[in-house]
């Protein structure tokens, strides 16, 4: 099997191990993957900001990188569900596009992760992941119950999965919102990070990079032991 | 030019209370959690939203038969039936049924309709007294201030300040903060309201086309003490609040309670029809703006609320920064969609004031993809809104360096590399929006790009 893989421009510049990891977790899961050296950004940002129509020839620069695959694999909820929703052309076939936890579950179809990580862990449920691309059931919803990137960690050895007081409230990054709302996205945050510390937990995971790029910034600026860490490189095996 | 208060620097002001926020954060989250209580004791809780929303699209595909249906219906039921084009048209019918029937007090049921026609605030210029009873609103109304959420309206005060205002207004005890005792209080007060009012001003929930009666929903039964003691009942409602059939209020009654407050039903569901003999009953049709929102493809869903309030209940931002910050009769996610369309320039930051969570959507009972909507909005406010030069020239720059690899890789090279070089003190400026109260991440030794073309340069396409 062959996939595309797209690295978020924000993973690319500030945070490339959780890609490496990410690529790493494909491989040894008997994946050909292949990176489009002149990817860039999925052009959310723009998007979000009212501006879709400044992200055209981002669209277009992706579809040129990513057109002729059938898989195309992203380390993030966010960016995959932008590219499904705003830059994929509608009602084609190919390429489909996954993010890693749903393209384990779901594709591959894996039955066991060959990792260790004997800390208490925080799983945050990230929103565009959780209510668009259904990487979970989401606790508004009267329905059985699932967790894709929850059951892929519960498979990890040692790991101690704690329960939040609010399963999948919003952290408050929300891409340009952590800049243009500051004061309630570092609020958000805060009770995000509080519910984390009242269970104990010393690591904080999540299939978003950007979620944990937000919540890092105050664990670090408020002088936490916490750490983040993205779920790639937990469910690789990385040390923490 | 901006001349309103943005969501955005409300918000601030907000939240710098920290206790405060986290206060009105619980109180409300405390809300959201009964409502996810009720729904799970309905096995069917999601069919329900499905049939809510497929009623609520068929009203608002066939609204001019349907109205047409439910006046003629009211008609025959001995009811007068008019109708307002805006907030204007509104309040004048209503002046002109006070005037003709020389209304002397009036006792008015909860409304959001008549708050967002101004109506109090008008017939008070007349002359007229008009006494709030539901007692959220009686309070606000005691203390000159406006709904702050459309179902729980003064839920942004603590008992204790309710108990000062009620010491000044109804002259219950000093400090007192009993929620049973300052009940109890506001009920004798309101008795006199309702054995003295010749007039009663309620909302409706529901009009039912196919009978031309309609419901309205309770838990103090202050639009039934209104409506039985006075000789005029005016009804006043938005023409979208219609459902088909008798039948649909099984849809809908079982849905809008528990989306609410996590009751199963409020204490009264209060069924009108014809009006009582010697008495006159009105309903008053408003469109004001609601038939433009209509004709917009995008947004004509917003129209199929109901008005429960869940989705204020369920927002993260609404919850830290309070019905206030939004400046909009209807506050919220679902005001936010509904706004914008009545003042584009007044309400265009209201579409950013989101993480586009999607919570709302998923607690919507006749689900409004209401996130979706914001998202739209937000390409209109970019096209049609107040011009923000700075913002678009940013946008546009970041699509033309984003979209061309060769910029992307050395821009972003670059960024990492003056960050590690320039002292925190210059990077942490008062500029940095982001560095305000968070750290920037660290800077990586090389990007995944750079990591790949050095470690597995053979992929290379």
């Amino acid at each position: 099997m062959r996939v595309g893989l797209f690295v978020p421009c924000y993973v690319d510049q500030f945070y490339p191990s959780a890609a490496i990891a990410t690529m790493e977790l494909l491989e040894k899961n008997g994946v050909e993957v292949v990176y489009p050296m002149k990817q860039s950004c999925c052009g959310q940002p723009m998007a979000n900001s009212g501006y879709e129509n400044y992200s055209g020839a981002t669209s277009d620069l992706f579809l040129k990188n990513f057109g002729d695959f059938e898989y195309i694999v992203a380390p993030s909820g966010s960016c995959t569900l932008h590219v499904k929703e705003h830059v994929l052309p509608k009602g084609a076939f190919r390429p489909q596009i996954f993010e890693l936890c749903e393209f384990l579950t779901d594709v591959l179809k894996v039955t066991t992760i060959n990792a260790s990580f004997p800390y208490k862990v925080g799983v945050h449920s990230s929103c565009h992941g959780l209510r668009g691309l259904g990487l979970a059931k989401p606790s508004e919803i009267i329905a059985a119950d699932f967790d894709k990137p929850k059951s892929l960690l519960e498979k990890v050895e040692g790991i101690n999965i704690v329960q939040l007081a609010r399963k999948d409230e919003c952290c408050g990054f929300g891409g340009t919102f952590a800049i243009f709302e500051e004061a309630v996205s570092v609020a958000m945050g805060k009770d995000r990070i509080g519910d984390h510390e009242r269970q104990g937990v010393e690591v904080i995971t999540s299939a978003d990079m950007s979620c944990l790029m937000h919540m890092e910034g105050l664990l670090r600026r408020n002088n936490s032991t916490i750490k983040v860490k993205h779920i790639a490189e937990i469910l690789n095996g990385n040390p923490l | 030019m901006k001349t309103h208060t943005s969501h955005a620097e409300a918000a601030e002001e907000f939240v710098k209370d920290e206790e405060r926020t986290h206060w009105h954060d619980e109180t409300l989250w405390h809300v959201r959690e009964k409502r996810d209580v009720a729904a799970h004791k309905l096995p069917e809780w999601e069919q329900l939203r499905t049939n809510a929303s497929l009623i609520k699209d068929y009203v608002l595909s066939h609204l001019d038969g349907l109205l047409i249906d439910f006046e003629k219906n009211a008609q025959a039921n001995g009811v007068e039936v008019l109708w307002a084009k805006d907030a204007k048209e509104h309040n004048e019918h209503v002046l002109s049924i006070l005037q003709k029937h020389q209304i002397k007090n009036i006792v008015k049921s909860k409304s959001i309709l008549t708050e967002e026609c101004g109506l109090n605030h008008y017939l008070e210029e007349k002359g007229y007294d008009v006494v709030d009873t539901d007692l959220g609103e009686r309070i606000i109304q005691f203390v000159k201030q406006v709904p702050s959420h459309i179902v729980l309206p003064a839920i942004h005060l603590k008992k204790e300040e309710i108990g000062e205002i009620f010491h000044e207004h109804i002259g219950t005890d000093q400090g007192a903060s009993d929620p049973k005792y300052l009940t109890e209080s506001a009920r004798l007060h309101l008795r006199e309201k309702f054995v003295q009012a010749n007039a009663a001003i309620t909302g409706v929930n529901f009009g039912i086309a196919e009978t031309g009666g309609f419901v309205v929903c309770t838990n103090e039964g202050n639009a039934d003490m209104g409506t039985h003691l006075a000789d005029v009942h005016i009804a006043c409602m938005g023409i979208e609040k219609l459902i088909p059939r008798a039948a649909d209020l099984g849809v809908f009654l079982r849905l809008l309670a528990r989306s609410a407050t996590g009751q199963s039903i409020t204490t009264y569901s209060s069924h009108f029809s014809r009006p009582m003999d010697g008495k006159k009953m009105y309903i008053i049709l408003v469109d004001n703006k609601r038939t433009e929102q209509l004709g917009r493809e995008d947004f004509r869903n917003s129209l199929k609320c109901i008005r429960c309030g869940a989705c204020m209940n369920t927002c993260p931002i609404y919850r830290r920064s309070g019905g206030y910050s939004y400046n909009s009769t209807v506050p919220g996610p679902i005001g936010s969609i509904l706004s914008p369309g009545l003042d584009l320039n007044k309400h265009s930051s209201l579409p950013f004031a989101s993480t586009l969570c999607g919570s709302c959507t998923d607690v919507c009972p006749v689900k409004i993809n209401i996130h979706e909507q914001l998202y739209k909005w937000r390409q209109v406010v970019a096209k049609e809104g107040p011009s923000d030069p700075v913002k678009k020239w940013a946008m546009k720059l970041a699509g033309a360096t984003l979209s061309k690899p060769g910029l992307y890789d050395f821009f972003g090279s670059m960024a990492r590399k003056a960050l590690k070089l320039t002292p925190d003190s210059l990077v942490y400026s008062s500029l940095n929006a982001w560095g305000k109260q968070r750290d920037l991440p660290e800077v990586p030794s090389e990007s995944f790009k750079e990591w790949y073309k050095k470690n597995r340069k053979s992929h290379e396409q």
